[in-house]
């Protein structure tokens, strides 16, 4: 280099030149930035929440028990409602009543005894209640309808709590004064108040949970959704948007929606499993699933009614629920963190 | 006291953080020296390590860094008036909290808006170093805080002093933070991009601010910063920082006017200049090295228009140009061939040397 | 501040009275008879209906209905307890409801503190682990499963405790539904408090108290605490009324003669009445606004940036 001929080392490296080293490297692609060029906001996101082992093994907990919930009461063959029964020795028909689980193959394998019971060749892998019917179908039957609520949740929030939301942060000024009035009020009012005002003038049943649900699972919802409309609603490429005469329903639901949904969906995520409650809870104090049909709720009270006499039979119903729970956390303590990532978890 | 007396010296600084997508080795081997008296500036883009460097000094690293290896030494007079020198890395955080941070080593933070606590007023958290470090009396120490708050530029002491954080603006609220961090009367400030934040014309009165401080107490000022002309305005010596090391030192004149490290000259041409006939400006290609991986030879070599074959085999080793030059590039090499700096930025140096010898 | 206190009492006592309005206008327009028609003929009915003032028109019965409830007259019940005035039903049932609540929210806020301070205090080790455990726990497993649980097992296997809820041993039998009732609180605050807290801690503001010289308990008295601790707040009330009006399960479980079980039984439709099922929605209805309303004046209180700003700070 120029006028440096003196330049003398200060630290030698370990490496020595050969020839032909000190020729200029031909880059052509210098201007091309390899470091983050590729990865797109939504891959980041997906990257971190794969990498999140909690989130995986909570996505994995959710997907297994939805297979389950399909498939589980067809592998047992009996109906969720089926009293099983057999022929005792004396040819007079036998409920299978308050069988613990069994599964009569491992049994012999490791006792070399066969089951010399008229149930022998039955598998009951949770066991049976105390009127007979396959607790394996019921838990599964049930998980269904918790699935259900989970899934009716999910079009609660997206269709109404999210309109809501975006709608009264959208037009501000007073319309979102009143609409923000109207959630106050609605907020206001716990939601077993709400509940046990139609317990009196509506049948029973899981439209009853469903109605109840309606009313109240929006409420949190709106806010979040009217919270990041509010902050998103300034940006430049919303006013550019409108300058470019694009309707008021178009922005909203075409320009801002797709740049809240991340929180949108976090959100969602944590409303599952309150919603998954309170189905378990009207279910258990009668009003939810009505007999023969069952949920979670209701397995759960008829395990509490035969604690004494059955005590394994509370178990299934009570595990599947605290999977449900479980899983559905963590997918959303998964989905908030990699939307939202900090440094130390990058 | 004496002159160029070395009062912090970091020596081969290595660091690493443990995060889930695998181990960033963001400083590979640092070195850095600090005299009594002097303004030094780490300069570098964002990733660079530079605050890195200095908060590992003040022992304020986050949980997941590791320090590999190195020594940062502090030399100071204890009570008594002996010189004693210390390995700040192998303090616990007890003692370093009791006996240096804030009395002898005090920091300046980025984002005036969120480093002062919401809940407190602003004269208790001023008067809470000199209480903890000093043992003086409420009253003593209410007089020496408005005292500080009036030095800092701020009017109606008296008043502030019982406002909250979220009362003042930025630009006071920065002055405040100064004065927290002189409130124990420290002999290094170290200030982490002090004026970034904040709007351009606060931005020279919070740099003069420092500058009045320092020859009134006498203080050692490193500047953690990315922007040039703040360093220019207020620096003694330059280094210049990428992808966790040091690729080039010099006194402000050397790094100005005759820098010769690629990465210093991209640095340079990227500063917005009035005078120039350019229709661009100039930015350095490409994004600084992701630090999860290890680079092989020359982290810059991949952005570097003036890169050899050399630079993707070895690190350069740093080369001596003068007595406080020093810079690591395959260039400095005898054999390398000649290379001189870009036209553009030639002609602005000699502009500016011009437009300074007006001054002299 | 004491405009804002004001204006929010205001908008709390409105809100109140349009509730009462809205499940009075329900209630009242609801089909169904309240009485037991099988036991009374038409006439007897007609004659109890005027005696209740049930055909007048339903503002008149609203009006009527509202200033009974300013003088603490929740009217009589219909059907269940014969007709007693609901007041004193009501009344032993708070009382037994915020007893054992009150328990459950103490217990279960100052255990709940205490783990996520200390998991916060120990971030990445063991006890951080073992905090999140708890929480996860206790949010995914409904607080009657822990009764049962505890009844089996310490109240049938082992008798520990008494198997269902005995009025004369009260703090004996109050020891189950407590702790089971408390799990829920204690695993949100404690999860909430952890995260509160690992956010101040590695604030901008904790960083320069840091950098002062502060470090240890002075640190995380000082700086921390107060920050994180506020937020808080926010969370703890819906759990205090929750734990307040019963958790309702637990106390039908449990036989505990409650608000709770007053209401599972009014959603069951176990013989409990329209007018308790009014008087049950305004007293949820009323606490959970008055906690509300606290909560918001507390944290006006606490919290300097709400404070201050009713006064106009100023700036440069």
């Amino acid at each position: 280099m120029k006028g440096f001929e003196t330049a003398t080392v200060v630290e030698p490296s370990s490496y020595t030149p050969v020839e032909g080293d000190f020729e200029l490297l031909e880059q052509e692609d210098i201007g091309t930035d390899t470091n983050y060029a590729s990865q797109g906001y939504w891959k980041g996101v997906a990257v971190h929440f794969m990498r999140n082992k909690r989130a995986m093994v909570g996505l994995c907990i959710v997907l297994l028990l939805i297979l389950l919930a399909v498939f589980g009461p067809m592998l047992s063959g009996y109906a969720y409602d089926e009293i099983v029964t057999a022929l005792n020795a004396k040819g007079r028909k036998k409920a299978a009543v308050g069988i613990s689980p069994r599964i009569p193959a491992i049994h012999e394998m490791i006792t070399g005894e066969p089951y010399d019971d008229i149930y022998a060749d039955k598998t009951f892998l949770f066991g049976t209640d105390d009127l007979g019917r396959d607790l394996w179908t019921r838990t599964w039957y049930g998980a269904r309808v918790s699935l259900m609520i989970a899934f009716v949740t999910i079009l609660i929030d997206m269709i109404i709590g999210m309109s809501y939301g975006l709608i009264s942060g959208y037009f501000g000024g007073r319309v979102d004064n009143v609409m923000q009035r109207f959630v106050e009020i609605a907020n206001s009012i716990p939601r077993l108040v709400i509940v046990s005002v139609l317990a009196i003038f509506m049948k029973k049943g899981i439209g009853l949970v469903i109605v109840a649900l309606l009313l109240t699972e929006w409420i949190g919802m709106s806010k979040i959704a009217r919270a990041e409309m509010l902050k998103i609603k300034e940006q430049e490429y919303v006013l550019a948007s409108r300058t470019l005469g694009a309707g008021n329903g178009h922005i909203i639901f075409k320009e801002i929606l797709p740049n809240t949904i991340g929180p949108i969906i976090t959100q969602v995520m944590f409303s599952i499993p309150t919603a998954i409650f309170t189905e378990a809870f009207l279910s258990f104090v009668g009003v939810g699933i009505v007999l023969p049909q069952c949920s979670i709720g209701t397995l759960i009270e008829d395990g509490f009614n035969n604690i004494t006499t059955l005590p394994y039979q509370i178990m299934p119903p009570i595990i599947v629920l605290a999977l449900l729970m479980l899983g559905f956390n963590f997918i959303g303590d998964g989905l908030r963190e990699a939307l939202a990532p900090k440094l130390e978890d990058m | 006291m004496q002159d160029n007396q070395t009062i912090l010296q970091i020596k081969n600084l290595d660091i690493s953080f443990r995060t889930n997508a695998g181990v960033v080795h963001a400083i590979r081997g640092v070195n850095l020296d600090l005299q009594k008296g002097e303004t030094v500036a780490i300069v570098g883009e964002s990733g660079s390590g530079k605050s890195v460097t200095m908060k590992a000094a003040v022992g304020l690293l986050d949980s997941n860094a590791t320090v590999n290896s190195g020594e940062i030494l502090y030399t100071y007079e204890d009570r008594d008036g002996a010189q004693k020198t210390v390995n700040l890395l192998s303090l616990t955080k007890k003692q370093l909290r009791t006996e240096f941070n804030g009395q002898r080593l005090a920091m300046v933070f980025q984002d005036p808006m969120t480093s002062l606590d919401p809940t407190m007023t602003i004269g208790k958290q001023i008067m809470e170093g000199m209480l903890l470090h000093k043992k003086m009396s409420k009253e003593a120490a209410k007089a020496r805080a408005l005292e500080l708050l009036k030095l800092v530029g701020i009017t109606d002491a008296e008043n502030r002093f019982r406002n909250y954080p979220h009362q003042l603006s930025g630009g006071m609220r920065q002055r405040v933070v100064i004065a927290i961090a002189l409130s124990a009367e420290p002999d290094i400030l170290i200030c982490d991009e002090p004026t970034t934040a904040l709007d351009v014309t606060i931005q020279a009165k919070i740099l003069e601010l420092i500058k009045d401080i320092q020859k009134k107490m006498n203080l050692s000022v490193i500047y953690i910063t990315h922007d040039l002309g703040v360093v220019a305005k207020v620096a003694d010596y330059v280094n210049v920082m990428y992808a966790g090391k040091i690729v080039e030192v010099g006194n402000v004149e050397e790094i100005f006017y005759e820098p010769v490290h690629p990465y210093t000259w991209g640095l340079l041409s990227a500063m917005p200049d009035l005078d120039t006939n350019d229709d661009r400006l100039y930015s350095i290609p490409g994004s600084p090295h992701n630090l999860l991986h290890e680079p092989q030879g020359d982290a810059f070599a991949a952005r570097n228009p003036f890169a050899l074959k050399i630079d993707k085999k070895a690190e350069p080793p740093m080369f001596q140009i003068s007595r406080t030059h020093f810079a690591a590039t395959w260039l400095l090499h005898p054999d390398a061939p000649d290379i001189d700096m870009p036209r553009e930025l030639k002609e602005r140096i000699e502009r500016s040397r011009k437009e300074a010898a007006k001054y002299l | 501040m004491t405009k804002y206190v004001l204006k929010r009492i205001g908008m709390a006592v409105l809100t109140l009275l349009i509730i009462v309005f809205l499940l009075f206008f329900l209630v009242r327009i609801m089909p169904g008879n309240p009485f037991p028609s099988e036991r009374m003929n038409d006439q007897q009915i007609a004659n109890k209906r005027a005696e209740m003032g049930l055909d007048d028109p339903i503002p008149v019965q609203f009006v009527r209905y509202l200033w009974k409830l300013l003088h603490g007259d929740f009217g009589n019940g219909t059907s269940l307890y014969n007709g007693a005035p609901i007041k004193t039903v009501l009344s032993t049932c708070v009382k037994n409801s915020f007893r054992i609540g009150g328990m459950a929210v103490l217990l279960g806020s100052l255990v709940g503190l205490l783990l996520g301070i200390c998991a916060a205090l120990n971030r990445g080790r063991f006890l951080d682990g073992f905090c999140t455990v708890v929480s996860i726990l206790g949010v995914c497993v409904p607080s009657y499963v822990f009764l049962i649980f505890i009844q089996y097992n310490f109240a049938y296997k082992v008798t520990l405790l008494p198997y269902f809820f005995d009025q004369t041993k009260f703090l004996h039998s109050s020891v189950a539904p407590v702790v089971s009732m408390s799990l829920f609180t204690m695993s949100t605050i404690a999860r909430f408090t952890r995260n509160e807290m690992v956010e101040v801690i590695d604030s901008d503001y904790v960083r320069l108290a840091e950098s002062k010289g502060l470090y240890g308990s002075r640190l995380v008295s000082r700086h921390v605490l107060r920050n994180a601790l506020i937020p808080i707040v926010t969370v703890l009330a819906p759990l205090i009324v929750d734990l307040l009006t019963g958790a309702l399960v637990v106390e039908k479980i449990y036989g505990i003669n409650g608000i709770g079980k007053l209401m599972v039984d009014a959603i069951a439709g176990e013989g409990v009445d329209y007018n308790y099922v009014l008087a049950l929605g305004i007293l949820y209805s009323s606490l959970y606004i008055g906690v509300m309303l606290i909560v918001d004046i507390l944290y006006g209180a606490l919290d300097p940036r709400i404070r201050v700003s009713a006064k106009g700070g100023v700036k440069e």
